[in-house]
């Protein structure tokens, strides 16, 4: 499993900065999120994986008596979701907004100002 | 101490911004509520920053859990210092842009989103925890793009792109830095991790895990592999915005570069090497950089760069003298880099441009406007009385005695085109005839009533008080950067008054 998950990694890595070398404005926002997701996951593998031991201690007990999953990584994840959900609406409501205005979606086309010094 | 005074000054930007809601499109209301909350927490965070000289340092444990378990809030000398600038600047940004920004602006909420991104910068300054500064980044960053694109045209959105995505492959990379840190030690209080990095045997791990904290944090000061994205999208927002953005957005880049650098990982030399070399790369081509620069915001966006090159340099020679030179120039460089934004405004209102070669004769028109920006840009040279020389001289020596000469020719020659390129700007603006005839429609600035004039030009006049005051007064300054130099540097107390803090009950 935990092998499974750092190939998964390694793809939304690279494929997240490959698209993002892309051209197309699509293209970007897809490798923002593929980004994004990878570094979720990898916080959710570098809390390690525990199957089916939540954190709770049971009604008799006093104190954790086995191995237990960390909670810590998850509420980080959970955050993170949250803060990358507004910003890719942003950088969509954005991508749009630019598209609308210069009618292109290539982002080449876009450096006309750097031209001037 | 253990204190709940540390959030006073992040709840009053959020309550601030919460009233602007209720008053949506209303102007006046608006200007006159975002500068009384800006005023309230100005004075909360001078009340912070003495409590904290007082008392070494201020400590919230939000919730009464213990140190490594909750969230830690921290006020140590440096936070401090950097909330204290913050609160200078918001303050004199907030009275600037009631005069300087459009109306439609203002009616679409740009005050609401000014409030947050300060909110977000003092959080960020005081947090104790390496996940809560993630959060508090985000706060900034999306803060930064809706005031980056606010009613912009097709230039604004443009730079938008390239800001917005740059910004957000920084937060993820430093996301990414945690969670290997996580992985790492299991915590993420930064007292903690100190401890916990300090016993760890996995030097790998750990060095590439500094790197990856070191290329987040680079991205967002922009460095020199990684600055492009600077100088393409700080000239299209108004001077105001601008003026926030380079004044302290990317200095809390570098606030968190020292913050981790200094308290949780112990810089090999290797590490040290790579800041170095990098250091003089990001000097020499942002200096490069401002020398053909005709537009004035242009310009000054890339000495933004090539100041950075400056304090990356200084935590690179990594000594207790050298710290303090990093912290004077960023005291420094706050206040001196949001005034000249600023004043790029003043200008344009003045003459319709800031292209310096169809700029001339403000010296004539504006004597004492100009005496006011001649503070401001040759503090920024570092002439001597003023505020850029002092930690300049700190730099200098220590390169010398850590036998780094490249990096001593890099900081002259840095030094030198800042001096030159500062020199043009100031011969084209102020001393040179105007190219062209001034007529009533150019100037829009004499046909203001005083008291627009006067919350446009206030600001800046205490911005460049502020400067003169650093720099006259650079023995007492050199003594308050000594002492928060010495704290970083050993950072014992500081986890000791993390760790060991009895809660209130």
């Amino acid at each position: 499993m935990e092998l499974l998950l750092v190939l998964l990694v390694g793809i939304f890595y690279s494929a997240g900065i490959f698209l993002m070398l892309r051209r197309s404005m699509v293209k970007l926002l897809l490798g923002l999120l593929l980004l994004g997701n990878g570094a979720n996951i990898l916080i959710f593998l570098m809390g390690g994986l525990t199957k089916g031991k939540p954190p709770i201690i049971g009604e008799h007990d006093k104190q954790f008596t086995d191995v237990y999953a960390d909670p810590v990584p998850q509420a980080l994840i959970l955050t993170a979701i949250v803060i990358s959900f507004a910003l890719t609406a942003f950088a969509i409501i954005l991508l749009k907004k630019v598209y609308a205005t210069t009618g292109s979606e290539d982002l080449d086309s876009l450096n006309i100002q750097d031209l001037d010094i | 101490m253990i204190t709940n005074f540390i959030l006073a000054p992040i709840l009053v930007h959020l309550i601030t911004a919460v009233l602007l809601l209720f008053f949506w499109q209303k102007v006046q209301a608006q200007k006159v509520i975002s500068t009384i909350g800006n005023s309230i927490a100005f004075l909360l965070c001078v009340r912070l920053f003495f409590t904290t000289q007082e008392e070494g340092f201020l400590i919230l444990q939000t919730g009464g859990w213990k140190a490594p378990f909750g969230i830690t809030f921290v006020s140590d000398s440096f936070s401090s210092i950097m909330v204290l600038l913050t609160a200078i600047v918001s303050l004199a940004v907030g009275v600037y842009s009631s005069a300087a920004l459009n109306v439609s602006r203002i009616k679409y909420g740009y005050f609401f989103i000014f409030h947050f991104l300060i909110m977000g910068l003092l959080g960020a300054f005081l947090a104790g925890d390496i996940f809560n500064l993630y959060v508090w980044f985000e706060v900034v960053i999306i803060s930064s793009f809706v005031l980056m694109t606010l009613g912009g045209g097709k230039m604004q959105m443009e730079a938008g792109i390239k800001y917005v995505t740059m910004n957000m492959l920084a937060s993820t990379v430093f996301l990414t830095a945690i969670g290997i840190l996580y992985g790492i030690t299991g915590t993420l209080n930064m007292a903690d991790l100190s401890l916990k990095i300090a016993e760890n045997t996995h030097t790998g791990l750990v060095s590439v895990t500094a790197l990856l904290f070191f290329v987040g944090f680079g991205i967002k000061s922009a460095v020199f592999p990684l600055y492009f994205w600077l100088p393409s999208s700080y000239h299209t927002p108004p001077s105001a915005i601008a003026a926030i953005f380079s004044g302290l957005l990317t200095k809390m880049g570098i606030y968190a570069m020292i913050r981790v650098f200094t308290l949780i990982f112990q810089p090999d030399d290797f590490i040290r090497n790579t800041f170095i070399v990098i250091a003089i790369m990001t000097m020499i081509t942002g200096a490069l950089g401002a020398i053909n620069k005709r537009s004035l915001r242009r310009l000054i966006s890339y000495l933004i760069v090539c100041h950075i090159g400056y304090l990356i340099a200084g935590i690179g020679i990594y000594t207790e003298l050298a710290m303090v030179g990093v912290i004077f120039y960023l005291i420094h460089d706050v206040i001196v880099k949001s005034n000249l934004l600023m004043i790029t405004g003043v200008i344009q209102k003045i003459r319709e441009t800031i292209d310096i070669t169809r700029l001339g004769g403000l010296g004539k028109e504006y004597p004492k406007l100009s005496f006011i920006i001649s503070i401001a840009l040759f503090s920024l040279v570092g002439i001597p009385p003023l505020s850029g020389f002092w930690p300049k001289i700190q730099f200098l020596g220590e390169s010398i005695k850590a036998g780094q000469y490249i990096l001593f020719g890099a900081f002259i020659f840095a030094s030198f085109i800042t001096l030159f390129v500062v020199a043009k700007a100031w011969t084209e603006v102020f001393w040179k005839p105007s190219p062209k005839p001034i007529t009533e429609e150019i100037d829009h600035f004499a046909s203001l009533n005083f008291w627009r004039k006067f919350k446009l030009v206030a600001p800046i006049t205490a911005l460049s008080l502020v400067s003169l005051y650093i720099g006259l007064n650079a023995d007492g300054v050199y003594e308050l950067t000594q002492k928060t130099a010495h704290e970083l540097m050993n950072p014992s107390a500081y986890i000791d008054a993390v760790l060991n803090h009895k809660i209130n009950r």
